[in-house]
């Protein structure tokens, strides 16, 4: 036990002298949380509208009224031919083109079906998707007012009301601050434990002390408790921040979120060491660890729905740590799940944590 | 400094493990994003609460389940039961029936159906209900006697991307990504491990000038870089149908320049760092989430807070986006970009000053 106590401590002397780690590893997390945090929005709110009115009638200069009068659209221009509004397509300037052509009004009296012309930059699928749909449901509700006020009491039959539960505003914020914490607890875990051995390797230092009495597992869970330490102060540090400048909620018990964390370093931290085992210099050994951070942050759910993947990614998530970790964090802290709910996936996650652990002592060589 | 180039060459190719990774990375990401990650809502979970069970309640279901968005989720029996399933994450939403609905429908008493959504994912809550909503809302419709009277057919065009595939937004996103990072890492990191190691104390003392050991440095990264580029747009082109709308000379030519931009960045960055844990850890925090997110690689800069639109326009990957989206996607010329192209330019000459400022020919 002593053995380890003295290589933490020098561990922790080795990050605290070092000035330039400090700041990195304690104020840019959380200038990164504070920043990040408002970035990170799929929100649609100012669209840029291009018009182009052909018709210039009451019932045209109306439906664009319902357009210029939305919080969702902002009107960037409008003549009297498209090819202005196509040139500001293709600029960026408008995102979305409306043409009304002559004969709107007239068409609309007679009966016959008037056609508008939707125009959208769709590079981004999924923003002009919902983009599109906006614009459809203003027109839709033009076309059932001008509807009832001809034949009254056409309105629908089925009356459909919706609500949404545990983030009724849809913001945003609460949904992505907690898997931002677990990126930065990601990056700490992973990346400063394993360069840290990878580095004595390097350098040179690592035959002092396989010259020593050491056992292996000593000198790994020497490396390793620092930086576990760290991890989860930094955690801590981004709960606060998170509860006191962002007022995320936070129903689940904390102990428990903790109790995840602490688990779920354990195979960060395995998996780093190992990928450090392996590997000879710094740069290897970032490159490898980046290179699985990656595509385990990508596949995690954490930018976009897991549910959205198809079945053979979703069978592959059953070895991403940070999958497990960002789904069980945001049931804790955004919908209250408790120990019962998410024991399952911490279970794996456990057994998956000692299984790495006990590959990178074993990988481990005190003989070059 | 021919010979000290190809020494950096030898330098690179030996580490066989990261050249695989170099190389595999581009190809891996471009797959994932092509098959796998994306936004799109198909296949949720969903449960229905229908205490009427009748042909109309069974007619609507039915319209769900086919539409192909949702699958049957937890089954459920009352309201009650809601909350626990959500806590469980069983499903996404849940459809709400009120009682006796068909004999309501007939009465002409407006039965409701509720659709409750789990919004602690907000978007895919957002998009589930308005596409429940729309579902319900055609049933709705053909419920209707009177459909004559006036109507207006919205005529949808989708430019550019008429399928609305996520991969065309992704590829220009993962070519910056991975120049910028690539790049950018590589070389700080490179500097910093001499330095390190202290065998930069043996090239300062040599009869290269500071200009050459840079220079040096920095030239196998460019080809890296560029053959990663390469490799990407015919993944992309080939695998995915992404087009090259505009010229392709000029695409490569906006690389090669973005690409020494990343790089003076990268030779920034090692000048300011003293090791390699603090060259990466300044890569990866200062460069790796601002690019992904900060550069609307991901979430549309359109839609950011004020002050972080204006932060962005700090942020190389944000205007070479643009770049590639215009020249690949839009097909458009120079004329479109040529401020963007000077912004970049600028960038590069900003931090090619800042190094040779900051350049020590001495290490203590």
């Amino acid at each position: 036990m002593r053995t380890i106590f003295y290589i933490v401590q020098k561990e922790f002397l080795q990050v605290f002298r070092n000035r330039m780690m400090l700041p990195i590893i304690f104020v840019v997390p959380v200038v990164q949380l504070l920043i990040l945090s408002y970035a990170v929005t799929f929100e649609i709110k100012n669209i840029n509208l291009y018009i182009v009115d052909n018709d210039n009638t009451v019932n045209s200069r109306s439906l664009l009224e319902h357009f210029r009068s939305s919080p969702f659209f902002h009107v960037v221009g409008q003549s009297a031919n498209s090819k202005d509004g196509m040139e500001y397509i293709r600029k960026g300037k408008a995102h979305q083109m409306l043409v009304l052509l002559p004969g709107f009004e007239k068409n609309l009296v007679t009966g016959t079906p008037a056609r508008v012309q939707v125009i959208n930059d769709a590079i981004n699928g999924n923003a002009a998707a919902l983009m599109n749909a906006y614009t459809i449901s203003i027109i839709s509700d033009f076309n059932n007012r001008i509807l009832t006020d001809i034949q009254p009491g056409s309105a629908l039959p089925i009356q459909i009301k919706w609500s949404f539960w545990f983030n009724p505003e849809l913001d945003y914020k609460t949904y992505m601050i907690p898997g931002i914490l677990v990126l930065l607890v990601t990056i700490i875990g992973m990346f400063l434990a394993g360069m840290n051995v990878v580095r004595e390797k390097e350098i040179g230092t690592i035959e002092q002390i396989n010259v020593t009495p050491i056992k292996k597992y000593q000198f790994i869970a020497g490396k390793l408790i620092p930086f576990w330490i760290i991890a989860l102060f930094e955690l801590a540090v981004g709960l606060l921040a998170a509860r006191l400048l962002f007022d995320i909620p936070l129903l689940g018990n904390i102990f428990l979120i903790f109790f995840i964390a602490s688990v779920y370093l354990l195979v960060v931290m395995g998996i780093g060491l190992f990928l450090s085992t392996v590997t000879n210099t710094q740069q290897q050994s970032m490159f490898l660890s980046w290179f699985v951070l990656v595509i385990f942050i990508l596949m995690s759910g954490l930018f976009t729905p897991v549910e959205s993947m198809p079945q053979w990614a979703r069978n592959l998530n059953g070895v991403n740590p940070i999958a497990y970790f960002i789904s069980m964090i945001r049931m804790v802290m955004l919908k209250g799940s408790g120990f019962q709910h998410i024991s399952d996936k911490l279970g794996i996650l456990f057994i998956y944590g000692i299984a790495m652990l006990s590959l990178a002592v074993w990988r481990y060589r005190k003989t070059t | 400094m021919k010979r000290f180039i190809i020494k950096e060459f030898l330098h690179i190719f030996r580490d066989v493990r990261s050249m695989v990774i170099l190389f595999g990375m581009p190809l891996v990401q471009v797959l994932l994003f092509g098959f796998a990650i994306t936004n799109e809502v198909k296949d949720i979970k969903v449960s229905v609460v229908d205490p009427s069970h009748d042909q109309v309640t069974l007619a609507i279901q039915h319209k769900l389940f086919a539409s192909g968005y949702f699958l049957h989720g937890e089954i459920l029996y009352s309201q009650s039961e809601i909350e626990e399933s959500f806590r469980k994450g069983q499903n996404k939403m849940v459809v709400v029936f009120e009682d006796n609905f068909a004999q309501k429908l007939e009465r002409g008493e407006k039965p409701s159906i509720q659709l409750i959504a789990d919004a602690s994912d907000p978007n895919t809550a957002n998009l589930l209900v308005s596409y429940a909503n729309g579902i319900i809302t055609g049933y709705n419709k053909t419920l209707m006697i009177n459909t004559t009277g006036p109507v207006i057919i919205p005529e949808i065009r989708m430019m550019y991307n008429p399928a609305l595939k996520g991969v065309y937004m992704f590829v220009p996103g993962i070519i910056t990504i991975l120049l910028m990072l690539v790049s950018a890492m590589m070389t700080s990191i490179s500097i910093a491990r001499e330095k390190e190691l202290g065998t930069m104390e043996v090239l300062l003392v040599s009869p290269l000038k500071p200009f050459h050991i840079i220079a040096g440095k920095v030239m196998p990264y460019v080809l890296l870089s560029f053959v990663n580029a390469i490799s990407i747009l015919v993944l992309s082109y080939f695998v995915f149908g992404v087009p090259i709308n505009g010229s392709l000379t000029l695409l490569l030519a906006e690389s090669i320049l973005f690409i020494v931009l990343a790089l003076s960045l990268g030779i920034f960055i090692s000048t300011v760092s003293n090791n390699q844990q603090t060259a990466m850890m300044l890569s990866m925090f200062a460069l790796m989430l601002p690019t992904i997110l900060l550069s609307g690689f991901i979430f549309p800069v359109e839609n950011m807070p004020v002050v972080l639109q204006w932060l962005s326009t700090l942020m190389p990957p944000r205007w070479f986006i643009l770049i590639i989206k215009s020249i690949m996607l839009k097909g458009t010329g120079i004329a479109y970009f040529w401020k963007e192209t000077l912004i970049l330019m600028v960038m590069t000459t900003v931090f090619i000053l800042a190094s040779i400022k900051k350049f020590k020919i001495r290490l203590a």
